[in-house]
Protein backbone atom coordinates (compact mmCIF):
# COMPACT_ATOMS: atom_id res chain seq x y z
CA UNK A 1 0.00 0.00 0.00
CA UNK A 2 0.87 3.38 -1.13
CA UNK A 3 -0.14 6.98 0.28
CA UNK A 4 0.40 10.03 -2.61
CA UNK A 5 0.00 13.75 -1.80
CA UNK A 6 -1.46 15.76 -4.85
CA UNK A 7 0.48 18.65 -4.94
CA UNK A 8 -1.63 20.44 -6.89
CA UNK A 9 -4.52 19.60 -4.59
CA UNK A 10 -3.09 20.10 -1.17
CA UNK A 11 -3.63 23.79 0.34
CA UNK A 12 -1.87 22.73 3.63
CA UNK A 13 -4.09 22.15 6.16
CA UNK A 14 -1.87 19.99 7.99
CA UNK A 15 -4.48 17.46 9.01
CA UNK A 16 -2.56 14.71 7.51
CA UNK A 17 0.83 14.98 9.39
CA UNK A 18 -1.31 15.70 12.39
CA UNK A 19 -3.01 12.39 12.14
CA UNK A 20 0.14 10.29 10.88
CA UNK A 21 3.26 12.34 11.10
CA UNK A 22 5.19 9.02 10.23
CA UNK A 23 4.07 9.01 7.16
CA UNK A 24 3.85 12.90 5.85
CA UNK A 25 6.65 15.68 5.87
CA UNK A 26 6.02 18.97 5.62
CA UNK A 27 8.01 21.70 4.02
CA UNK A 28 8.41 25.24 4.96
CA UNK A 29 4.75 26.59 3.44
CA UNK A 30 3.40 23.55 5.29
CA UNK A 31 2.24 21.76 1.90
CA UNK A 32 2.38 18.48 2.26
CA UNK A 33 4.51 15.27 0.78
CA UNK A 34 4.49 11.10 1.64
CA UNK A 35 7.58 10.35 3.25
CA UNK A 36 10.07 8.31 0.53
CA UNK A 37 8.23 7.04 -2.21
CA UNK A 38 4.58 7.03 0.00
CA UNK A 39 5.21 2.87 1.21
CA UNK A 40 3.22 2.26 4.11
CA UNK A 41 4.56 0.31 6.81
CA UNK A 42 2.82 -2.15 8.30
CA UNK A 43 0.40 -1.52 10.74
CA UNK A 44 -0.41 1.81 9.78
CA UNK A 45 -2.77 1.38 7.34
CA UNK A 46 -5.59 2.99 9.53
CA UNK A 47 -3.70 6.02 9.66
CA UNK A 48 -3.00 6.55 6.02
CA UNK A 49 -6.70 5.68 5.39
CA UNK A 50 -7.52 8.14 8.20
CA UNK A 51 -5.22 10.85 6.59
CA UNK A 52 -7.09 10.51 3.38
CA UNK A 53 -10.58 10.97 5.37
CA UNK A 54 -9.76 14.18 7.09
CA UNK A 55 -7.44 15.88 4.38
CA UNK A 56 -10.67 18.75 3.03
CA UNK A 57 -9.06 19.25 -0.01
CA UNK A 58 -9.45 15.57 -1.39
CA UNK A 59 -5.69 15.70 -2.11
CA UNK A 60 -4.28 12.42 -0.71
CA UNK A 61 -5.19 8.55 -2.23
CA UNK A 62 -3.97 5.02 -1.72
CA UNK A 63 -2.46 3.15 -4.01
CA UNK A 64 -3.07 -0.44 -3.05
CA UNK A 65 -0.50 -3.11 -4.56
CA UNK B 1 -46.02 52.39 3.50
CA UNK B 2 -48.49 50.22 2.63
CA UNK B 3 -50.06 47.61 5.25
CA UNK B 4 -48.62 44.91 3.93
CA UNK B 5 -44.55 46.04 4.63
CA UNK B 6 -45.67 47.20 8.06
CA UNK B 7 -46.82 44.09 9.37
CA UNK B 8 -43.63 41.72 9.92
CA UNK B 9 -43.75 38.43 8.66
CA UNK B 10 -44.84 35.95 11.22
CA UNK B 11 -42.19 33.45 10.48
CA UNK B 12 -39.18 34.83 7.89
CA UNK B 13 -39.06 32.55 4.78
CA UNK B 14 -35.47 32.16 4.96
CA UNK B 15 -34.66 30.79 1.83
CA UNK B 16 -36.38 33.92 -0.13
CA UNK B 17 -35.37 36.45 2.68
CA UNK B 18 -32.86 35.39 5.49
CA UNK B 19 -31.29 37.79 7.76
CA UNK B 20 -27.94 36.73 9.35
CA UNK B 21 -27.73 39.45 11.81
CA UNK B 22 -30.76 38.51 13.23
CA UNK B 23 -30.84 37.13 16.91
CA UNK B 24 -32.97 34.15 15.94
CA UNK B 25 -29.99 32.99 13.05
CA UNK B 26 -27.29 34.36 15.32
CA UNK B 27 -28.45 32.11 18.61
CA UNK B 28 -29.26 28.90 16.97
CA UNK B 29 -28.94 28.72 13.03
CA UNK B 30 -28.99 25.07 13.05
CA UNK B 31 -32.65 24.30 12.43
CA UNK B 32 -32.53 27.23 9.37
CA UNK B 33 -29.56 25.10 8.09
CA UNK B 34 -31.26 21.68 8.11
CA UNK B 35 -34.37 23.36 6.56
CA UNK B 36 -32.47 25.40 4.04
CA UNK B 37 -29.89 22.56 2.86
CA UNK B 38 -33.18 20.34 2.73
CA UNK B 39 -35.63 22.58 0.67
CA UNK B 40 -33.44 25.39 -1.00
CA UNK B 41 -29.47 24.49 -0.78
CA UNK B 42 -28.68 27.96 -2.29
CA UNK B 43 -30.93 30.68 -0.84
CA UNK B 44 -31.58 34.23 -1.51
CA UNK B 45 -31.96 37.66 0.14
CA UNK B 46 -32.71 41.04 -0.53
CA UNK B 47 -31.20 42.07 3.15
CA UNK B 48 -27.77 43.61 3.43
CA UNK B 49 -26.96 44.50 -0.02
CA UNK B 50 -28.91 41.21 -1.36
CA UNK B 51 -26.87 37.75 -1.19
CA UNK B 52 -27.06 33.88 -2.52
CA UNK B 53 -26.31 31.29 0.61
CA UNK B 54 -25.30 27.97 0.16
CA UNK B 55 -25.63 25.70 2.69
CA UNK B 56 -24.50 22.21 1.72
CA UNK B 57 -20.90 21.18 2.17
CA UNK B 58 -20.26 20.31 -1.19
CA UNK B 59 -21.78 23.50 -2.85
CA UNK B 60 -19.04 25.41 -0.48
CA UNK B 61 -16.71 22.81 -1.01
CA UNK B 62 -17.27 23.72 -5.32
CA UNK B 63 -17.66 27.29 -5.17
CA UNK B 64 -14.35 27.94 -2.35
CA UNK B 65 -12.57 25.81 -5.79
CA UNK B 66 -13.99 28.06 -8.43
CA UNK B 67 -11.97 31.51 -7.92
CA UNK B 68 -12.58 32.01 -11.55
CA UNK B 69 -15.97 32.47 -11.16
CA UNK B 70 -16.09 33.54 -7.40
CA UNK B 71 -13.44 36.21 -6.65
CA UNK B 72 -12.26 37.10 -2.98
CA UNK B 73 -12.10 41.01 -3.98
CA UNK B 74 -14.98 41.35 -1.52
CA UNK B 75 -15.16 39.08 1.27
CA UNK B 76 -17.59 41.02 4.30
CA UNK B 77 -20.99 39.80 4.51
CA UNK B 78 -22.36 42.50 3.87
CA UNK B 79 -21.33 45.86 1.84
CA UNK B 80 -19.59 48.95 2.45
CA UNK B 81 -20.04 52.15 1.65
CA UNK B 82 -16.32 53.89 1.83
CA UNK B 83 -16.54 57.25 3.25
CA UNK B 84 -17.57 60.23 1.13
CA UNK B 85 -13.53 61.61 1.63
CA UNK B 86 -12.29 58.25 1.41
CA UNK B 87 -9.51 59.32 -1.51
CA UNK B 88 -8.03 61.78 0.72
CA UNK B 89 -6.99 59.41 3.34
CA UNK B 90 -3.83 58.76 3.93
CA UNK B 91 -4.61 54.99 3.63
CA UNK B 92 -6.64 55.08 0.58
CA UNK B 93 -5.91 51.92 -1.29
CA UNK B 94 -5.30 50.03 1.64
CA UNK B 95 -6.35 46.60 1.28
CA UNK B 96 -6.05 42.75 3.18
CA UNK B 97 -3.66 40.66 1.01
CA UNK B 98 -4.12 37.93 0.62
CA UNK B 99 -7.48 37.32 1.98
CA UNK B 100 -8.93 40.20 -0.07
CA UNK B 101 -6.61 39.12 -3.27
CA UNK B 102 -7.60 36.98 -6.24
CA UNK B 103 -4.41 34.87 -8.49
CA UNK B 104 -1.95 36.15 -9.58
CA UNK B 105 -1.15 38.55 -6.32
CA UNK B 106 -3.14 36.31 -4.38
CA UNK B 107 -0.21 33.21 -4.82
CA UNK B 108 2.60 35.24 -3.99
CA UNK B 109 0.64 37.08 -1.03
CA UNK B 110 -0.02 34.04 0.43
CA UNK B 111 3.28 32.38 0.47
CA UNK B 112 4.84 35.71 1.99
CA UNK B 113 2.89 34.90 5.36
CA UNK B 114 2.92 30.87 5.36
CA UNK B 115 6.43 30.19 6.57
CA UNK B 116 5.56 32.29 9.40
CA UNK B 117 2.59 30.16 10.49
CA UNK B 118 3.74 26.81 10.00
CA UNK B 119 3.44 24.36 12.86
CA UNK B 120 6.95 24.74 13.85
CA UNK B 121 6.64 28.38 13.89
CA UNK B 122 3.79 29.00 16.07
CA UNK B 123 5.11 26.73 18.72
CA UNK B 124 7.63 29.14 19.41
CA UNK B 125 4.05 31.10 21.28
CA UNK B 126 2.83 27.82 22.92
CA UNK B 127 5.20 28.97 26.13
CA UNK B 128 3.45 32.28 26.61
CA UNK B 129 -0.12 30.98 25.80
CA UNK B 130 -0.17 28.78 28.57
CA UNK B 131 1.41 30.83 30.62
CA UNK B 132 -1.01 33.83 29.61
CA UNK B 133 -3.80 31.23 30.31
CA UNK B 134 -2.53 30.62 33.68
CA UNK B 135 -2.17 34.29 34.73
CA UNK B 136 -5.87 34.68 33.53
CA UNK B 137 -7.49 32.10 35.70
CA UNK B 138 -5.06 33.30 38.22
CA UNK B 139 -7.71 36.77 38.46
CA UNK B 140 -10.85 34.73 39.10
CA UNK B 141 -10.28 31.41 40.31
CA UNK B 142 -10.54 32.46 43.65
CA UNK B 143 -13.64 34.11 43.59
CA UNK B 144 -16.06 30.64 41.75
CA UNK B 145 -17.02 32.53 38.84
CA UNK B 146 -16.01 33.99 35.32
CA UNK B 147 -17.05 35.55 32.44
CA UNK B 148 -15.25 32.67 30.10
CA UNK B 149 -15.65 34.85 27.35
CA UNK B 150 -14.58 38.24 28.04
CA UNK B 151 -12.01 37.60 31.10
CA UNK B 152 -10.82 34.39 29.05
CA UNK B 153 -11.73 33.46 25.55
CA UNK B 154 -11.34 36.90 24.60
CA UNK B 155 -7.89 37.77 26.31
CA UNK B 156 -5.77 35.61 24.92
CA UNK B 157 -5.77 35.79 20.98
CA UNK B 158 -4.99 39.54 20.90
CA UNK B 159 -1.94 38.89 23.40
CA UNK B 160 -0.57 36.48 21.20
CA UNK B 161 -1.19 38.77 17.87
CA UNK B 162 0.81 41.64 19.98
CA UNK B 163 3.70 39.23 20.50
CA UNK B 164 3.96 38.02 16.69
CA UNK B 165 3.63 41.83 15.65
CA UNK B 166 6.09 42.90 18.21
CA UNK B 167 3.74 45.39 19.68
CA UNK B 168 3.06 46.01 24.08
CA UNK B 169 0.92 43.30 25.16
CA UNK B 170 -1.06 46.77 26.60
CA UNK B 171 -2.24 46.99 23.34
CA UNK B 172 -4.59 44.15 23.83
CA UNK B 173 -7.64 45.31 24.56
CA UNK B 174 -7.17 48.36 22.02
CA UNK B 175 -6.97 45.68 19.66
CA UNK B 176 -10.26 43.91 20.26
CA UNK B 177 -11.82 46.75 20.33
CA UNK B 178 -10.71 48.16 16.49
CA UNK B 179 -11.50 44.72 15.45
CA UNK B 180 -15.35 44.48 17.00
CA UNK B 181 -16.06 47.86 15.08
CA UNK B 182 -14.34 46.57 12.34
CA UNK B 183 -16.06 43.46 12.11
CA UNK B 184 -18.96 43.00 14.51
CA UNK B 185 -20.83 46.02 15.38
CA UNK B 186 -19.01 48.40 12.46
CA UNK B 187 -20.66 45.90 9.80
CA UNK B 188 -24.16 47.34 10.05
CA UNK B 189 -23.07 50.40 11.62
CA UNK B 190 -20.23 52.15 9.67
CA UNK B 191 -20.00 55.18 11.88
CA UNK B 192 -17.69 52.40 14.00
CA UNK B 193 -16.18 50.99 11.47
CA UNK B 194 -14.40 54.67 9.82
CA UNK B 195 -12.62 55.75 12.44
CA UNK B 196 -11.82 51.95 14.18
CA UNK B 197 -10.01 51.01 10.39
CA UNK B 198 -8.32 54.64 10.52
CA UNK B 199 -6.73 54.38 14.48
CA UNK B 200 -5.71 50.90 13.32
CA UNK B 201 -3.91 51.70 10.07
CA UNK B 202 -2.04 54.39 11.90
CA UNK B 203 -0.66 52.22 14.63
CA UNK B 204 0.20 49.55 12.20
CA UNK B 205 1.50 52.38 9.71
CA UNK B 206 4.10 53.69 12.78
CA UNK B 207 5.18 50.18 14.00
CA UNK B 208 6.12 49.41 10.17
CA UNK B 209 8.17 52.67 9.96
CA UNK B 210 9.69 52.30 13.53
CA UNK B 211 10.68 49.09 12.25
CA UNK B 212 12.26 49.94 8.40
CA UNK B 213 14.62 52.16 10.83
CA UNK B 214 14.83 49.39 13.65
CA UNK B 215 14.32 46.13 12.64
CA UNK B 216 13.91 43.78 15.28
CA UNK B 217 12.72 40.06 15.87
CA UNK B 218 8.97 40.01 15.05
CA UNK B 219 6.61 39.64 12.45
CA UNK B 220 6.32 43.26 10.97
CA UNK B 221 10.75 42.69 10.61
CA UNK B 222 10.43 39.41 8.89
CA UNK B 223 7.94 40.71 6.39
CA UNK B 224 10.40 43.90 5.82
CA UNK B 225 13.21 41.93 5.21
CA UNK B 226 11.15 40.08 2.86
CA UNK B 227 11.14 39.90 -1.16
CA UNK B 228 9.20 38.84 -4.23
CA UNK B 229 10.57 38.47 -7.25
CA UNK B 230 14.09 39.94 -6.24
CA UNK B 231 12.31 42.82 -4.79
CA UNK B 232 10.61 44.27 -1.09
CA UNK B 233 7.29 44.63 -1.21
CA UNK B 234 5.67 47.58 -0.73
CA UNK B 235 4.41 49.49 2.32
CA UNK B 236 0.76 49.52 1.21
CA UNK B 237 0.67 45.97 0.32
CA UNK B 238 2.58 45.27 3.79
CA UNK B 239 0.39 47.85 5.65
CA UNK B 240 -2.90 45.42 4.35
CA UNK B 241 -1.03 42.33 5.49
CA UNK B 242 -0.68 43.57 8.53
CA UNK B 243 -4.10 44.82 9.12
CA UNK B 244 -5.58 41.16 8.07
CA UNK B 245 -3.06 39.33 10.51
CA UNK B 246 -4.51 41.52 13.40
CA UNK B 247 -8.45 41.68 12.04
CA UNK B 248 -8.49 37.98 10.98
CA UNK B 249 -6.24 36.17 13.75
CA UNK B 250 -8.61 37.80 16.92
CA UNK B 251 -12.43 37.54 16.78
CA UNK B 252 -11.99 34.23 14.78
CA UNK B 253 -9.81 32.55 17.08
CA UNK B 254 -11.55 33.97 20.48
CA UNK B 255 -15.56 33.10 19.26
CA UNK B 256 -14.04 29.71 19.24
CA UNK B 257 -12.28 29.12 22.29
CA UNK B 258 -15.74 30.23 23.37
CA UNK B 259 -17.78 28.20 21.91
CA UNK B 260 -15.94 25.45 23.37
CA UNK B 261 -16.07 26.61 26.95
CA UNK B 262 -19.87 26.81 26.26
CA UNK B 263 -19.95 23.36 25.39
CA UNK B 264 -17.99 21.97 27.96
CA UNK B 265 -19.96 24.10 30.22
CA UNK B 266 -22.91 22.11 29.90
CA UNK B 267 -21.53 18.69 29.19
CA UNK B 268 -19.75 16.88 32.30
CA UNK B 269 -19.49 13.90 29.74
CA UNK B 270 -17.15 15.69 27.49
CA UNK B 271 -15.07 17.19 29.64
CA UNK B 272 -14.38 14.07 31.69
CA UNK B 273 -13.52 12.51 28.35
CA UNK B 274 -10.59 15.44 27.99
CA UNK B 275 -9.59 14.65 31.51
CA UNK B 276 -9.36 11.18 31.76
CA UNK B 277 -8.12 10.51 27.59
CA UNK B 278 -5.97 14.15 27.21
CA UNK B 279 -4.10 12.59 23.95
CA UNK B 280 -7.69 13.23 21.79
CA UNK B 281 -7.31 16.80 22.21
CA UNK B 282 -6.65 17.49 18.83
CA UNK B 283 -9.15 15.53 17.31
CA UNK B 284 -11.47 17.57 20.23
CA UNK B 285 -10.29 21.04 18.96
CA UNK B 286 -11.24 19.49 15.14
CA UNK B 287 -14.41 18.63 16.59
CA UNK B 288 -15.22 21.87 18.55
CA UNK B 289 -14.42 23.28 15.18
CA UNK B 290 -16.59 21.81 12.97
CA UNK B 291 -19.92 21.90 15.45
CA UNK B 292 -18.75 25.98 16.25
CA UNK B 293 -17.51 26.66 13.14
CA UNK B 294 -17.26 30.81 13.45
CA UNK B 295 -16.44 32.05 10.43
CA UNK B 296 -18.87 33.14 7.13
CA UNK B 297 -16.58 34.79 4.57
CA UNK B 298 -17.84 36.26 0.83
CA UNK B 299 -17.59 36.17 -2.44
CA UNK B 300 -18.57 38.07 -5.32
CA UNK B 301 -18.92 36.75 -8.83
CA UNK B 302 -17.01 37.83 -11.70
CA UNK B 303 -19.85 37.07 -14.07
CA UNK B 304 -23.29 36.19 -14.50
CA UNK B 305 -23.27 32.31 -13.70
CA UNK B 306 -25.39 29.79 -12.85
CA UNK B 307 -24.82 27.58 -9.77
CA UNK B 308 -27.38 25.09 -8.97
CA UNK B 309 -29.80 26.47 -10.98
CA UNK B 310 -29.64 29.48 -9.63
CA UNK B 311 -29.23 33.11 -12.02
CA UNK B 312 -26.15 34.70 -10.29
CA UNK B 313 -25.33 37.95 -11.85
CA UNK B 314 -22.15 39.92 -12.50
CA UNK B 315 -20.82 41.20 -8.60
CA UNK B 316 -23.57 39.29 -7.04
CA UNK B 317 -22.56 38.57 -3.35
CA UNK B 318 -22.18 34.76 -2.41
CA UNK B 319 -22.18 34.05 1.23
CA UNK B 320 -19.39 31.57 1.92
CA UNK B 321 -20.90 29.34 4.75
CA UNK B 322 -18.87 27.12 5.95
CA UNK B 323 -20.75 26.61 9.50
CA UNK B 324 -23.69 25.56 7.66
CA UNK B 325 -21.31 23.08 5.52
CA UNK B 326 -19.68 21.92 8.48
CA UNK B 327 -23.11 20.17 9.84
CA UNK B 328 -24.36 18.61 6.30
CA UNK B 329 -26.03 15.23 7.31
CA UNK B 330 -24.55 14.23 3.53
CA UNK B 331 -20.89 14.42 4.57
CA UNK B 332 -20.73 14.34 8.56
CA UNK B 333 -22.62 11.30 10.63
CA UNK B 334 -24.95 12.86 13.29
CA UNK B 335 -23.69 16.37 12.62
CA UNK B 336 -25.52 18.09 15.46
CA UNK B 337 -24.29 15.59 18.12
CA UNK B 338 -20.50 16.76 19.59
CA UNK B 339 -18.06 13.71 19.20
CA UNK B 340 -14.59 14.58 20.66
CA UNK B 341 -12.89 11.59 19.17
CA UNK B 342 -14.71 11.89 15.85
CA UNK B 343 -12.33 10.37 13.57
CA UNK B 344 -13.76 11.15 10.03
CA UNK B 345 -13.59 15.19 9.90
CA UNK B 346 -12.79 17.03 7.32
CA UNK B 347 -14.44 20.30 8.10
CA UNK B 348 -13.75 23.46 6.29
CA UNK B 349 -14.17 25.74 9.10
CA UNK B 350 -10.66 27.60 8.32
CA UNK B 351 -12.07 27.52 4.36
CA UNK B 352 -11.44 25.35 1.77
CA UNK B 353 -9.39 25.37 -1.45
CA UNK B 354 -6.44 28.59 -2.34
CA UNK B 355 -7.67 30.88 0.87
CA UNK B 356 -7.30 27.87 3.15
CA UNK B 357 -7.05 29.89 6.58
CA UNK B 358 -2.79 30.63 6.79
CA UNK B 359 -3.71 31.22 10.45
CA UNK B 360 -5.08 27.68 11.71
CA UNK B 361 -1.84 26.74 13.43
CA UNK B 362 -1.77 29.28 15.41
CA UNK B 363 -5.73 29.14 16.37
CA UNK B 364 -5.57 25.55 17.21
CA UNK B 365 -2.85 25.95 19.23
CA UNK B 366 -4.43 28.52 21.09
CA UNK B 367 -7.12 26.37 21.31
CA UNK B 368 -5.64 23.64 22.39
CA UNK B 369 -3.55 25.40 24.97
CA UNK B 370 -6.69 27.31 26.61
CA UNK B 371 -9.06 24.15 26.80
CA UNK B 372 -6.34 22.40 28.62
CA UNK B 373 -4.94 25.22 30.97
CA UNK B 374 -8.59 25.72 31.79
CA UNK B 375 -9.59 22.24 32.08
CA UNK B 376 -6.21 21.40 34.53
CA UNK B 377 -7.64 24.15 36.87
CA UNK B 378 -11.42 24.24 36.34
CA UNK B 379 -12.52 21.20 35.68
CA UNK B 380 -15.89 21.21 37.32
CA UNK B 381 -17.69 24.12 35.95
CA UNK B 382 -21.67 25.45 34.30
CA UNK B 383 -23.09 28.51 33.12
CA UNK B 384 -24.32 30.29 35.70
CA UNK B 385 -27.28 31.74 33.32
CA UNK B 386 -27.96 30.21 30.49
CA UNK B 387 -30.38 33.40 29.59
CA UNK B 388 -27.04 36.02 30.84
CA UNK B 389 -25.22 34.48 27.76
CA UNK B 390 -24.90 36.90 24.56
CA UNK B 391 -23.95 35.90 21.40
CA UNK B 392 -22.35 38.09 18.35
CA UNK B 393 -22.62 36.69 14.38
CA UNK B 394 -22.42 37.96 11.13
CA UNK B 395 -19.27 36.96 9.64
CA UNK B 396 -18.20 35.54 12.92
CA UNK B 397 -19.70 33.74 15.47
CA UNK B 398 -19.29 33.26 19.30
CA UNK B 399 -20.14 33.76 22.63
CA UNK B 400 -19.48 37.35 23.99
CA UNK B 401 -20.88 36.66 27.51
CA UNK B 402 -20.21 33.98 29.09
CA UNK B 403 -20.94 33.61 32.72
CA UNK B 404 -19.76 30.02 34.27
CA UNK B 405 -19.86 29.45 37.98
CA UNK B 406 -17.29 26.39 39.51
CA UNK B 407 -16.81 24.76 43.04
C1 LIG C 1 -10.42 29.60 14.96
C2 LIG C 1 -9.89 30.66 14.41
C3 LIG C 1 -9.95 30.99 12.96
C4 LIG C 1 -10.88 30.63 12.01
C5 LIG C 1 -12.13 29.78 12.20
C6 LIG C 1 -10.44 31.21 10.76
C7 LIG C 1 -11.13 31.07 9.57
C8 LIG C 1 -10.67 31.49 8.36
C9 LIG C 1 -11.33 31.24 7.10
C10 LIG C 1 -12.66 30.52 6.95
C11 LIG C 1 -10.55 31.75 6.11
C12 LIG C 1 -10.82 31.62 4.62
C13 LIG C 1 -11.32 32.86 4.04
C14 LIG C 1 -11.92 32.70 2.67
O1 LIG C 1 -12.09 31.59 2.15
O2 LIG C 1 -12.25 33.74 2.10
C15 LIG C 1 -9.41 32.36 6.74
C16 LIG C 1 -8.39 32.99 6.08
C17 LIG C 1 -7.30 33.58 6.69
N1 LIG C 1 -7.02 33.57 8.05
FE1 LIG C 1 -8.11 32.67 9.48
N2 LIG C 1 -9.27 31.88 10.96
C18 LIG C 1 -8.93 31.77 12.28
C19 LIG C 1 -7.81 32.30 12.89
C20 LIG C 1 -6.81 32.97 12.25
C21 LIG C 1 -5.59 33.43 12.85
C22 LIG C 1 -5.19 33.23 14.31
C23 LIG C 1 -4.89 34.07 11.88
C24 LIG C 1 -3.53 34.71 11.93
C25 LIG C 1 -3.10 35.56 12.63
C26 LIG C 1 -5.63 33.98 10.65
C27 LIG C 1 -5.22 34.46 9.44
C28 LIG C 1 -5.84 34.25 8.24
C29 LIG C 1 -5.32 34.69 6.96
C30 LIG C 1 -4.02 35.44 6.74
C31 LIG C 1 -6.24 34.27 5.98
C32 LIG C 1 -6.17 34.52 4.48
C33 LIG C 1 -5.58 33.38 3.73
C34 LIG C 1 -5.65 33.55 2.23
O3 LIG C 1 -6.49 34.31 1.74
O4 LIG C 1 -4.83 32.93 1.54
N3 LIG C 1 -6.80 33.30 10.92
N4 LIG C 1 -9.50 32.17 8.12
S1 LIG D 1 -4.41 17.44 4.97
FE1 LIG D 1 -4.50 17.59 2.76
S2 LIG D 1 -4.34 19.72 2.29
FE2 LIG D 1 -3.69 19.42 4.34
S3 LIG D 1 -1.48 19.26 4.27
FE3 LIG D 1 -2.33 17.23 4.22
S4 LIG D 1 -2.53 16.82 2.09
FE4 LIG D 1 -2.28 18.98 2.22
Amino acid sequence: MKVKVDQEKCQGHNRCFVVASELFELDDYGYAHEVGDGTVPPGLEEKARLAVANCPERAIYIEED
Amino acid sequence: MTMEQKAPPKTRDWATDYDIFEQEYVRHPYPIWDELRENCPVAHTEHWGGSWMPTRYDDLFAIAQDFENFSSREILVAPIQPPPDAEASPFYGVRAPPISSDPPEHTWARKLLLPHFSIKAVSIYEEETRELANSLIDKFIDSGRADAAVDYAQQIPPRVIASMLGVPHEMADTFTGWVRNLLELGLTNPELRGPARMELLSFLNNQIMARREKPTDDLISRLLAAEVNSEPVSHIHLLGTCLLIVIAGIDTTWSSIGSALWHLAQHPDDRRMLIERPEIIQNAVEELLRAYSPVTMARVTNRDVEYGGCPMKENDRVLMNFPAANRDPAKFEEPDRVILDREFNPHIAFGVGIHRCAGSNLARMEMRLSIEEWLKRIPDFRLEDPSAVTWAGGQVRGPRNLPVVFP
